[in-house]
């Protein structure tokens, strides 16, 4: 089968490509928004998971908690003298450190779930287009069934059934998102299950797992890239309010959500900053991937352009 | 026309039994609600009888069996904290979540319809692409901080209005409800804008894609060149095609409001069904949350079957599939 990767069809496709990748990158930084959203992201990232080269305390580390430094409003300095830009909770925690702690449990949950049900989704997506029949009709019921209820209410119930625990919250999310790519890639797969250069790999006596694997499912990555950009910014927003109603992450990992829930009591009685500046770095996460997907929607798709 | 409503409400059945028998078993699945509602130094042989009495003790299947034929005469058990029926807790709360949704969505489309066919009128203008960015983030912010923030805003700093709760209902036309009292407008008004922000954002993009596509039609250019003018031409024209979009992505949205009710309502303190679900789920009363499923999904089943007849009645195109006569 070597012959095959020589035709010159499969060449110019690649070359192809190669040179398509690159003006789509160029065309998404053509925008500055998008550029500026990129960037930020990306810095969030860094940060999260090099936190600890980032903050003053480890949060969680009972010994470095000192409770003369509880509830200081942002700007007051600790007993140690060092100043607290964003304040401290009850426990003396700096909300600073805490954040970038919560934001690394947001974004683990958030990547982890949105990976496993992409490829998740995609396999049975593809395999519904490619079989057909009762198989399909079936799966697309039950994707019709599942994309009519709303995700919070299935997550909710969910993780009551489960218990508390990130693996639970990731297997809730999973089953909340694996429909839409489900759905997508059906809906792909199918377009492309008809195409010429599909005919023609078969009348090389291609597999049906090559088929698939090697040219089906790269022509249709644009629509999963667009569909997994905003999963990703729904599953952190999700997990945030599933840790908010206290079905999400146990209280040892607390993600920005649970940040978020343990200053509601607080914030009623007017100190406000240990609800608000974890609630404004998951808006600014999951506004900058929103912005993101966005953008890559109308490199990846001019059909779906303005 | 009517053999179409039938064969909808057939498959609505057929749905609900499916949706039953998901719920049961995952809800039975939720932790051991004898050791929360017994007494803490219970002995076993106690523990055994309040099993017993609540019907613990038989097999899954024999209890679902149990609920599906009390369920199909409106007995979904009792609850295992009030001791009530569950359906009536859920029902004597629902009118509260309704008021809620229906406000929220009056809301959404004042707000969000408006501003989205501005949108599409003048793309490339700095008010088009603002509020374009300003939807991004409408969709960006979770439900439940964005109602912190509404709270410590509003009823905190300013004390507009109060921070939660409900208001006393006012009577209009013998019917009794918050939206026909001064005190209960100012109660639902927080958690309404919260509600429906999502939704706005929503519509904002609806609206201005269907603009944008309506604006280019024959019948808009044709309308043009009869000199007619820019504001018949949007009110008239634009305005009533960009309804059938707008409608279809409302019917399917109203359900969702109801569904995200549980945030709004957990984070206002206002007594609807979805605080009543919160709670129920931190108690285990298992009877209440299969309950309060069944109504939403009901619910559910109901507002889609009445969109795609909205749709068919506001649409002279669609033709209702199998139901031989157009609506």
């Amino acid at each position: 089968m070597s012959t095959v990767d020589q035709l010159p069809t499969e060449t110019a496709g690649v070359e192809e490509g190669e040179s398509m990748l690159r003006r789509q990158v160029r065309e998404y930084f053509r925008s500055p928004l998008a550029t500026a959203a990129t960037i930020t992201v990306a810095t969030l990232i860094l940060m999260a998971f090099f936190a600890p080269l980032f903050v003053p305390q480890n949060p969680y580390d009972l010994s470095q908690l000192d409770i003369m430094d509880g509830l200081l409003p942002p700007g007051e300095s600790t007993y140690s003298g060092r100043v607290l830009w964003l304040g401290s909770d009850e426990q003396g925690r700096d909300i600073y450190s805490a954040i970038l702690f919560g934001l690394r449990t947001s974004l683990t949950v958030g990547f982890l779930a949105t990976a496993i049900a992409c490829m998740l989704g995609t396999i049975i997506g593809v395999i519904s287009a490619y079989v057909g029949g009762w198989v399909d009709s079936f799966v697309m019921r039950v994707v019709d069934l599942q994309l009519s209820l709303p995700s919070i209410l299935v997550a909710l119930v969910l993780l009551a059934a489960f218990g508390r625990g990130i693996d639970k919250v990731i297997a809730a999310l999973v089953i909340v998102q694996w429909a839409y790519y489900a759905r997508t890639v059906r809906a792909a797969a199918l377009v492309e299950r008809g195409a010429e250069y599909v005919e023609a790999a078969r009348c090389l006596m291609l597999s049906n797992t090559q088929i698939v694997f090697r040219h089906v499912l790269p022509n249709c990555m644009p629509p999963i890239i667009v569909v997994a950009t905003a999963q990703i910014a729904h599953a952190i927003a999700l997990e945030a309010t599933l840790s908010f109603l206290g079905a999400g992450v146990p209280v040892t990992q607390p993600s920005l959500g649970m940040l978020i829930a343990s200053g509601y009591n607080y914030l009623l009685s007017g100190q406000y900053w240990i609800s608000t500046y974890p609630g404004v770095v998951l808006v600014i996460t999951v506004g900058a991937i929103n912005l993101m997907g966005d953008r890559l929607r109308d490199v990846l798709n001019p059909r779906l352009a303005n | 026309m009517h053999a179409y409503v039938i064969r909808r409400l057939g498959q609505s059945v057929f749905v609900l039994i499916a949706i039953a028998l998901l719920v049961f078993v995952a809800i039975y699945a939720i932790g051991d609600p004898v050791s929360t509602l017994a007494p803490q130094d219970a002995t076993t042989a106690e523990l055994e009888g309040v099993r017993q009495r609540l019907g613990l003790d038989r097999p899954i299947y024999v209890q679902f069996f149990l609920f599906l034929s009390n369920a199909a005469q409106g007995d979904l058990g009792r609850s295992f904290v009030y001791g009530e029926p569950a359906l009536k807790l859920v029902l004597e709360r629902f009118p509260a979540t309704l008021e809620l949704a229906l406000l929220a969505a009056f809301l959404a489309v004042t707000i969000g319809v408006p501003l989205g066919v501005y949108a599409g009128l003048r793309p490339d203008s700095l008010g088009g692409r603002g509020i374009m960015v300003g939807s991004i983030f409408g969709f960006s912010l979770p439900s439940f901080w964005q109602g912190l923030m509404l709270i410590l805003i509003f009823a905190i700093v300013l004390r507009w209005v109060p921070a939660g709760g409900r208001g006393d209902p006012g009577m209009l036309l013998g019917l009794q409800s918050a939206l026909f009292s001064l005190d209960g407008l100012r109660h639902l008004l927080l958690p309404a804008v919260n509600l429906s922000l999502f939704k706005v954002a929503l519509l904002i993009r609806v609206a201005r894609a269907a603009t944008r596509e309506v604006a280019l039609q024959d019948y808009i250019v044709f309308a043009r060149a009869k000199g007619l003018s820019r504001t018949r031409i949007v009110w008239v024209h634009i305005l009533k095609n960009i309804m059938i979009p707008v409608i279809t992505v409302l019917g399917l949205e109203l359900g969702s409001l109801i569904a995200f009710a549980i945030v709004t309502e957990t984070v206002f303190a206002y007594p609807g069904m979805g605080k009543l679900l919160i709670d129920s789920i931190s108690q285990l009363d298992r009877p209440v949350i299969v309950a309060y499923l069944m109504v939403t999904v009901v619910v559910f089943v109901l507002i889609n079957l009445l969109a795609d007849l909205a749709y068919a009645a506001i649409d002279p195109r669609v033709r209702l599939a199998g139901g031989g006569k157009s609506a």
